[in-house]
């Protein structure tokens, strides 16, 4: 038996964009066991709901992450208008998706930028972030935000997009096609690539069940389960298939997040082939009563909302269990068995949002 | 068990490691738990959630302010966060988890639980 130690791993590391801790078990270089614990950045945005009304709070919900600001408020919205049987319009509907898919594509590509960066290949990070940056140029010509958005609201969404900007932008998504497959194709076929990312990480699909994995990391082990199919949104109009791979290691993970940022410009053009032209919101009045659940597809998984309402402007309880909140399990179950090198990209594996899970 | 609405049921605190069994043992993932304080009712109202594939059910549990739940961690590992967040920021009491961070979850110089000072 070699010789054991425990290392501290973060809260500040180089690979890690935001802070969680780590207190590894090795025995030399393998990793025996990985006890994680969070807490450096929790801001308490659950129990606002005492201070901010349930308008107020669609703007508490979209703060809770920079990089699933749009898809938080989208999900706290649609537990309220459940909660008050608002029917939302339904190019607001297609509008939503649109956004949703955009937030999809900025988030998988900032994560294969940090990915690249984690195994020291800086020009290929750079490139991803390069891409990323006319998705964040998209959102800024229809928002008028690149990280904080503000379109949602109860009853549908706050700004339209004209024709001309949704041909536009899906004609930049058509010549940006070509450069992701140039970029993305060096992650799923470069031999340095590959000898990071295979047969690394293992997480069946019985282990990624019992862990409560969700999102790619789930479709990874081979595990076909998509909320988008629920039809939520536009959705239910939308032709995709859920993208999965059976190999079950971070090459896994990282072809499955591959997949569908292709898969969210094919949704893209779909939305705007089909999007009717009515109104983009609903006069909502009154205080909602009573309480709903939701359950969407961010980038990292599946996100959990629940809304209880009391009749009163102020909530009872806002409750969200983000998609990073569920994978942390399934990562110390990744990091098992593993070589002490392999630990950063690993953490990365899981596309970590700490504010996100900390709230 | 009693059926409150689609896909919540609520059950008693001596149903609830048979049922987080019977999940377990079906392969059901566990989704999430939630507590609440609902200021009218004045208990608390723990819900676990669970999927299956596209199947979700939830369970409902009535716990009453000083009264101890049992931990479901050493069934479901994925608990230990939800039921340490569960004691830190409302105060339920959680019997037995099995890494038990007590009350250090979340690294804050506020008070905890945020429950009001009266309501507990």
């Amino acid at each position: 038996m070699g010789k054991r130690s425990i290392v501290p791993y973060g809260p500040q590391h180089p690979v890690l964009p935001e802070p969680i801790h780590l207190d590894l078990v090795l025995e030399d270089e393998k990793v025996l066991a990985a006890i994680p614990s969070i807490g450096f950045i929790h801001r308490g945005l659950e129990s606002l709901t005492s201070k901010k009304d349930f308008n107020e709070m669609t703007y508490v919900a979209e703060r809770i992450c920079g990089i699933c600001s749009f898809m938080h408020g989208m999900g706290y919205c649609m537990a309220v208008e459940d909660i008050m049987n608002v029917k939302v319009p339904r190019r607001a509907e297609y509008l939503r998706t649109i956004w949703a898919e955009m937030s999809r594509l900025h988030s998988h590509l900032l994560w294969l930028g940090l990915l690249a960066d984690g195994f020291g290949f800086e020009s290929l990070f750079m490139h991803s972030w390069r891409l990323r940056e006319k998705i964040l140029d998209m959102f800024e010509a229809s928002t008028g935000g690149r990280v904080i958005f503000s379109v949602n609201t109860i009853g549908g969404v706050l700004k339209d997009m004209p024709a001309d900007m949704l041909k536009d932008f899906v004609k930049q998504l058509n010549d940006m096609e070509k450069e992701l497959r140039e970029t993305t194709s060096i992650f799923l076929n470069d031999f340095t690539v590959k000898s990071r990312l295979v047969d690394v990480g293992i997480l069946t699909g019985e282990d990624a069940i019992r862990r409560g994995a969700v999102g790619p990391m789930m479709r990874a082990s081979g595990i076909s389960v998509d909320m988008r199919k629920y039809g939520y949104a536009a959705y239910n109009d939308i032709d995709f298939d859920v993208i999965t791979s059976n190999n079950c290691d971070s090459y896994a993970r990282c072809e499955v997040r591959i997949g569908e940022i292709f898969q969210s410009i094919e949704i893209i053009r779909q939305c705007v082939a089909k999007i009717p032209d009515t109104e983009i919101s609903t006069k909502v009045t009154g205080m909602p009563n009573g309480e709903a659940s939701v359950r969407l597809e961010q980038p990292r998984g599946e996100a959990f909302y629940h809304v209880r309402a009391n009749g009163t402007k102020f909530l009872d309880r806002f409750r969200v269990r983000t998609p990073t909140f569920a994978n942390l399990p399934a990562l110390t179950q990744t990091l098992q068995g593993c070589q002490y090198g392999d630990v950063p990209l690993l953490v990365l594996t899981i596309d970590p949002c700490i504010s996100c899970t900390e709230r | 068990m009693q059926e409150i609405k689609k896909d919540m049921y609520l059950i008693d605190k001596a149903e609830l490691l048979q049922v987080i069994m019977e999940k377990k043992n079906a392969l059901w993932r566990l989704c999430q738990i939630c507590c609440s304080f609902p200021k009218a009712e004045n208990h608390y109202e723990v819900t676990y959630s669970f999927a299956n594939g596209y199947d979700f059910a939830n369970y409902r549990l009535i716990v009453e302010k000083d009264e101890e739940i049992p931990s479901i961690s050493r069934v479901y590992k994925s608990a230990i966060f939800y039921e340490n967040e569960m004691h830190e920021l409302w105060g339920l009491k959680v019997e037995n988890i099995k890494m038990d961070l007590h009350d250090k979850l979340y690294r804050i110089d506020v008070e905890t639980p945020f429950i009001e000072k009266e309501d507990k």
